[in-house]
């Protein structure tokens, strides 16, 4: 069992009509372990991952859940089948609550036929408990998504994906417009959430964010897979020399007293 | 794993304890309260003493106001889902006509003709949904083709029919009819005599009634407005849909990658403003006995106003039913008891133009306060 990945996606292509979007890209996510998808932009990070949680279909190419082979049709589907996506800037409706946020679209109801009215009560304290368990407690449950920081607001996107049932979490760039302290906190969130045995899809283009939490590393470039490694295989460097195209960063970087 | 204690809302020191005042003003419906209260007092005092606020001066603002109402529920859940229904006026003088047309014209019984009109009317509603999801364009200018549309077939079918833009005869061919009366029909009109008998309403003391209370019931279209008031809050605030309505106004992206299904909540938003349109019609046609082409002409405008009075916001996602209620009171009161008070009747529309303006101010600001947004 520990053996078989909970998803693996094998030599996927994706055409947008005469462009190549995705040219054999294979990525696999064991249980509990954090694989980061690293890539410059354009290298096709976000068509991968809009792949993998069903917006589009590959054209080819094998998506395989626990060793059996799956067709999303939609991004219900692959909810269903327990791949969540949490996307950057569209997690969160900020006029609306934590509670109604954490729930929305599958609100809990009580009653029969046509009575079915939301559980407010314990939408909101399955909601709270859930925060707290992700280290942040709120004021209130019905404070609006608007009045939370940015990396709280990925914590309840990713706790909710988690409540409801993800074996495959997709994080796409949370942290790219995190300040540090946010930062350290939404990947302290990612380490918690592997200890419970959920595979993380970790996209990024900062490696450093990367090299803290990821247990393999896979670069993009160009709409194919560079290579894939273990912790401890590569440098910081070396990875981002790979995601950048070599080089020409190294000329730029040291052209910039090496801080990049 | 840092378990926090519960109850740790101070665990944060830079989160400052709300006041009581600052939550209650983050509250959609708070404008319309005030102004609801402040609407009140200015009349109280201007026209107190000229029967505004006896039993038939209240029916007459009041039957105004639920009329606002109508079309005010429908055009706020609309606006809470993010978008606009500006073909609710024309919604209105068409589905008048084509009760008119199906019963006195061609005959068919008063209940056929209302059904076919809600059948039509929410079918007219489905296709203003569907063409917004499926083009992308903005409601704004979808509705504003049916506006134009629909009032052009209105008074050609009203025309080429029976060479009148107005058709009369619906009362006697409503007689005897059993759906009628849920649209014209007047309730509890025995607590009227009975108030007239105690002495605390006044009754008309010369002409064929005299003796009869001077408000013999509580007409339909109020019990509609209370009735549409109550389903469209619940609905909003106390249902799973309820939740999608917001989420799919809020942001229609995020709500779709998370399964809301956001195209049929906009389409059923679009059809249940359709409906609000068609039982204003309904009672308005009941109510003069007759349908005119020209009925419902700027309606759609008044329903955008109460309900941004109401404290929604034009961007969709945020707004209630009860603010929403509440404009369209303050709407009703405000030209009615203009006439009361003997003002000048023109100066309603600057009224209305200089509150609109105030509570649109007033509504972004509120959604700083909530969003954090600067």
């Amino acid at each position: 069992m520990a053996d078989t990945p909970l998803i693996e996606l094998i030599d996927i292509k994706k055409q947008f009509g005469p462009v190549i979007a995705l040219n054999g890209v294979s990525v696999s996510v064991m249980p509990g372990e954090c694989h980061c998808l690293l890539g410059d932009n354009g290298a096709g990070k976000s068509t991968f991952i809009k792949t993998m949680a069903g917006v589009h279909k590959p054209t080819s190419g094998e998506i395989r859940m626990n060793g059996q082979k799956v067709d999303f049709a939609n991004p219900r589907d692959a909810m269903t089948a327990g791949v969540a996506t949490v996307y950057q800037d569209l997690a969160m409706i900020p006029l609306m609550s934590v509670t109604r946020n954490f729930w929305m679209g599958r609100e809990p109801r009580k009653g029969w036929g046509p009575f079915q009215f939301l559980d407010m009560d314990k939408a909101n304290c399955v909601a709270l408990d859930e925060m707290r368990r992700m280290g942040i407690s709120l004021r209130e449950p019905e404070q609006a998504v608007g009045t939370l920081s940015g990396g709280e607001r990925q914590t309840v996107a990713i706790a909710r994906a988690v409540y409801f049932g993800a074996k495959v979490l997709i994080l796409d760039e949370p942290t790219s417009a995190l300040g540090v302290r946010q930062t350290a906190n939404v990947l302290a969130t990612i380490d918690r959430v592997r200890q419970t045995g959920v595979g993380i899809i970790f996209i990024t283009h900062n490696v450093r964010h990367a090299m803290a939490v990821g247990d393999r590393f896979t670069v993009l470039n160009r709409g194919k897979t560079l290579g894939t490694a273990r912790k401890g295989e590569l440098k910081p460097e070396e990875l981002q020399d790979m995601m950048a195209g070599g080089a020409e960063l190294a000329e730029l970087s040291s052209s910039l007293g090496g801080t990049i | 794993m840092v378990e926090q204690p519960s109850g740790a809302a101070a665990a944060d020191e830079r989160i400052q304890r709300q006041s009581g005042l600052r939550r209650a003003f983050v509250r959609p419906e708070l404008g319309a309260m005030t102004g609801t209260v402040l609407v009140f007092v200015y009349f109280a005092i201007v026209a107190g003493g000229t029967g505004m606020f006896a039993a038939d001066g209240i029916m007459n603002w009041g039957v105004v106001s639920a009329q606002f109402v109508i079309i005010a529920v429908g055009a706020c859940l609309l606006m809470i889902a993010g978008e606009f229904d500006l073909s609710v006026g024309s919604m209105i003088g068409f589905a008048g006509i084509v009760i008119a047309l199906l019963s006195v014209h061609l005959g068919w019984p008063m209940w056929a003709a209302i059904i076919a009109a809600f059948i039509v009317a929410m079918l007219i509603g489905m296709a203003n949904g569907y063409l917004v999801i499926k083009t992308g364009l903005p409601s704004f200018i979808v509705t504003l083709a049916s506006l134009y549309i629909l009032r052009g077939l209105t008074i050609y079918f009203s025309i080429a029919t029976t060479r009148q833009t107005i058709i009369g005869g619906v009362r006697e061919a409503a007689a005897g009819d059993w759906l009628a009366p849920l649209f014209g029909g007047k309730i509890l009109g025995f607590v009227f005599v009975w108030l007239a008998d105690m002495g605390w309403i006044d009754t008309f003391k010369a002409g064929n009634r005299a003796g009869q209370p001077v408000v013999d019931g509580i007409p339909m279209l109020m019990v509609w407005a209370l009735a549409l008031i109550i389903f469209a809050h619940i609905l909003l605030t106390r249902t799973r849909f309820g939740n999608w309505i917001y989420a799919a106004g809020g942001d229609a992206k995020a709500a779709r990658y998370v399964g809301v299904p956001v195209n049929r909540v906009k389409i059923a938003m679009f059809v249940f403003s359709a409906f609000c349109a068609t039982v204003f019609a309904t009672c308005q046609v009941m109510e003069f006995g007759s349908a005119a082409a020209d009925r419902g002409l700027l309606k759609e405008f008044e329903a955008i106003i109460a309900v941004v009075i109401g404290g929604a916001l034009l961007t969709g996602g945020y707004g209630s039913v009860i603010g929403a209620a509440l404009g369209a009171l303050i709407f009703g009161v405000v030209q009615q008891g203009l006439f009361f008070a003997g003002v000048e009747s023109s100066l309603f529309r600057v009224f209305l133009g200089v509150i609109l303006l105030l509570a649109v101010i007033l509504n972004t600001y509120i959604r700083r306060l909530i969003t954090g947004e600067r």
